[in-house]
C-alpha cells in the first residue's frame, strides 16, 4: 500500500503486520517475537508518517536514515519495508532461510532499506550519530532515526554517544526507546538502574519526552516534530509492551524465546481482528 | 611520527573534501592546523573510542574517509567489536590510526602497551594491517590509507623516531620496502624497529656476516612475493618487531611458511614475549628487557648461523 497517515488505516497495518511475525517466527522456527511485537507502531508510525524515504530510491543520499538497533527484532523491520515496497513480500516466506536475503538478524545491505546490520547491541546510536554529523559536512539535511530497546541501553556505547550527540548539537537526530521493561532474562529496570530514562537522556542534554509506543497519533506527532528547534537531538522514551497485540504473549517474557504454535497463530489472528 | 601523521592529514583534508579526523582526546595543539584550515571536519571524540569508531563508520557509510587518531590500545582493543562490526562487517573505508604503538609508551605501563594488536586486528576479515617505519613511511601510509576503499589500520611510534627514508618512499599496501641488500640472511622490519634492524645489520657486517634489511610494513596483506624470494634466496630469515611474537608479524611469517614449505630457510622471530612487561623501564630499556636490541638480535642471529 502507498503512504497514508489515515489513523485507521495505520492501525491496520500495525496488526497486518504483527500477524506477519507471528508467521515469520512460527514458519522459521525464530525467537524474539516479543521484542518485535513490541516495536511494531513505532515503525508504523515513522514508515508512513515520517521517515522521508522513497522505496524506488532507497540509497537516495538525501533520504531519512532509520536505524533498527535492536537487531533482534529483524522481522518487524523487514516487514515493514516489505509493505512499504522497499522489496517483494515473497522475500519474508523465505526469512531466515538458508541462502535467504533475510537473516534472522540484517547482515549488511541485505535488503533494500535496511540502512545497518544490528544484532549486537549498543551500535546503532554511534553509527547514526556519525551519519548525521555527516549530513552537518556534506550539507545535507536528513534526519536520523535509532530505535533502540531498553535492555540495549544497559551498553556503555549507548552513553557515549548520548553525551557526544548534544555537544555537537545534533538536532536532526532522534532516538526512539522501545522501553516494554523487560530485557532476555529479566526485568529490565531491576537488572540495572534504567529509571528514570526520561530524565537521564535529558540529562544527557536531549529534549526527552515520554509516549505511549502504541498511540500512533502521539507517536507521529513527535517524530515529525524532529528537530525540534531546541538545538538539541530529541529522545523518545515510548512506554511498550512486549508481546503488544495478542492477549497471551503480553507483558510475558518466555515470548522473548519461544515459537508459537499453529493454534496460537490462529488465536493471534482472531485477537488481532484479521480474517 | 605524530608530527607527520598531523601535517599528512592535514594535507590530504586539504586536498580531499572528504577527509574527516576524529580524535580520542589527544594531540594538544598538535592538530590546530588542520582546525584553522578545515574546521568543520575535525571532531574531538572525548575519551570515548567505541562511539568514536561507530562514529566513523556512520561517516564512512556516508560517503567521507574518517580517519580516527588516538593511543594504540585504547583505539584497538578498547573498540575491538566497534571495529569488528561497524568497520570490518560493512566493510566501510575507515582509517583508524593508533599512536605510541609497541613499546612507545613503555614507561606508562602496560595499560599503554600495545604489543598484542596487530594480532588481533589481524584476525578481522578485510582489515589492512600496517605498520609504517619512519615518518616518510608515515606519510605514504596514511596516503596510500586514504586513498584505500576498505579498512586499515596503522600503528605509528610518538616522536623523535630516527628517520630512515631521506625522501618519502613509494608506499603500496602489501608491498614490502627493500631498504638494504645482503646475502646471508634477512631481516623483515615491521615498524620503528626497522632503526634497530640497520643497526644489527651493521653490527653483523664486521662479523662479516651480510644481511638485507626490509622495511616489511604491510602485516597484512603479507606481500608474499617478497617472502617467496627470501626463503628461497636466504637460509635465515628474521622477523623484527615491537610487538609479541604470537600474531604479528613473526606470527604471520610463520603460518605463511606452514603453507609453503619446503623452503630452505629458517625463520628466526624477534618480537615482545608473551607477557606483560611488569618493571618500570623507558623504551630502550623494554626493548632490551625483550632482546629486541641490535647486540641481543646479532647474537641471536650469528649462534642461528652457527
Amino acid at each position: 500500500m502507498s503512504a497514508t497517515s489515515d489513523l485507521a488505516n495505520l492501525d491496520l497495518v500495525a496488526r497486518r503486520l504483527r500477524l506477519k511475525l507471528i508467521q515469520m517466527s512460527h514458519a522459521a522456527g525464530t525467537p524474539h517475537l516479543g521484542s518485535a511485537l513490541s516495536c511494531v507502531d513505532i515503525l508504523v508510525a515513522a514508515y508512513w508518517n515520517v521517515v522521508k524515504v522513497d522505496p524506488r530510491n532507497p540509497s537516495d543520499p538525501l533520504r531519512d536514515r532509520f536505524i533498527l538497533s535492536k537487531g533482534h527484532a529483524a522481522t518487524a523491520l523487514y516487514a515493514t519495508l516489505a509493505e512499504r515496497g522497499f522489496f517483494p513480500k515473497e522475500w519474508l516466506d523465505t526469512f531466515a532461510a538458508h541462502g535467504a536475503p533475510l537473516a534472522e538478524q540484517p547482515a549488511p545491505n541485505c535488503a533494500p532499506g535496511v540502512e545497518l546490520a544490528t544484532g549486537s547491541l549498543g551500535h546503532g546510536l554511534p553509527v547514526g550519530v556519525g551519519m548525521a554529523l555527516a549530513a552537518r559536512i556534506q550539507k545535507r539535511d536528513y534526519r536520523v532515526f535509532v530505535c533502540m530497546s531498553d535492555g540495549e541501553c544497559n551498553e556503555g556505547t549507548v552513553w557515549e554517544a548520548a553525551m557526544f550527540a548534544p555537544a555537537r548539537k545534533l538536532d536532526r537526530l532522534c532516538v526512539v526507546i522501545d522501553y516494554n521493561k523487560w530485557q532476555a532474562t529479566g526485568r529490565s529496570n531491576e537488572i540495572m538502574a534504567l529509571p528514570s530514562l526520561r530524565d537521564k537522556w535529558a540529562a544527557f542534554g536531549w529534549t526527552a519526552h515520554e509516549v505511549d509506543g502504541h498511540d500512533l497519533a502521539a507517536l507521529s506527532r513527535l517524530l515529525k516534530n524532529v528537530p525540534d528547534g531546541s538545538g538539541k537531538p530529541v529522545a523518545l522514551i515510548a512506554h511498550t509492551i512486549k508481546g503488544k497485540g495478542v492477549s497471551f504473549m503480553q507483558d510475558d517474557n518466555n515470548w522473548h524465546y519461544r515459537i508459537p504454535k499453529p493454534e496460537e497463530i490462529e488465536a493471534a489472528r482472531k485477537e488481532l481482528g484479521l480474517a | 611520527m605524530r608530527n607527520a601523521f598531523a601535517k599528512q592529514i592535514t594535507e590530504l583534508a586539504q586536498r580531499d573534501e572528504r577527509v574527516v579526523l576524529l580524535s580520542g582526546d589527544i594531540g594538544n595543539r598538535l592538530f590546530d592546523d588542520l582546525k584553522a584550515k578545515c574546521p568543520d571536519r575535525f571532531f574531538n571524540c572525548g575519551v570515548a573510542e567505541a562511539n568514536m569508531i561507530g562514529v566513523a563508520a556512520g561517516m564512512a557509510m556516508s560517503g567521507l574517509r574518517p580517519v580516527c587518531y588516538t593511543i594504540t590500545p585504547f583505539i584497538t582493543y578498547r573498540c575491538l567489536e566497534q571495529i569488528r562490526i561497524d568497520v570490518c562487517y560493512h566493510h566501510v573505508p575507515v582509517v583508524i590510526v593508533g599512536t605510541g604503538a609497541g613499546l612507545s609508551y613503555a614507561s606508562l605501563g602496560a595499560t599503554h602497551h600495545s604489543c598484542e594488536e596487530m594480532g588481533m586486528l589481524r584476525l578481522l576479515p578485510g582489515l589492512a594491517v600496517l605498520a609504517p617505519a619512519d615518518a616518510m613511511e608515515v606519510r605514504g601510509a596514511l596516503k596510500a590509507a586514504v586513498n584505500h576503499p576498505h579498512p586499515v589500520y596503522i600503528r605509528i611510534g610518538k616522536k623523535g623516531e630516527p628517520v630512515i627514508h631521506k625522501t618519502e618512499p613509494e608506499f603500496q599496501i602489501g608491498r614490502a620496502i627493500s631498504i638494504r641488500e645482503g646475502k646471508d640472511v634477512c631481516l623483515l622490519s615491521a615498524g620503528t624497529m626497522l632503526a634497530v634492524a640497520l643497526e644489527t645489520a651493521d653490527l653483523l657486517a664486521t662479523q662479516s656476516v651480510s644481511a638485507k634489511v626490509v622495511s616489511f610494513h604491510t602485516i597484512k596483506p603479507l606481500d608474499e612475493a617478497a617472502l617467496a624470494e627470501v626463503f628461497t634466496r636466504f637460509k635465515l630469515v628474521v622477523t623484527v618487531e615491537e610487538h609479541s611474537i604470537l600474531g604479528g608479524l613473526g606470527g604471520s611469517v610463520a603460518e605463511w611458511l606452514a603453507d609453503h614449505s619446503p623452503a630452505k630457510a629458517r625463520l628466526l622471530r624477534c618480537g615482545t614475549a608473551d607477557e606483560f612487561l611488569h618493571e618500570t623501564a623507558e623504551q630502550e630499556e623494554a626493548r632490551e628487557h625483550f632482546g629486541l636490541t641490535a647486540a641481543a638480535m646479532a647474537a641471536r642471529i650469528k649462534h642461528s648461523l652457527g
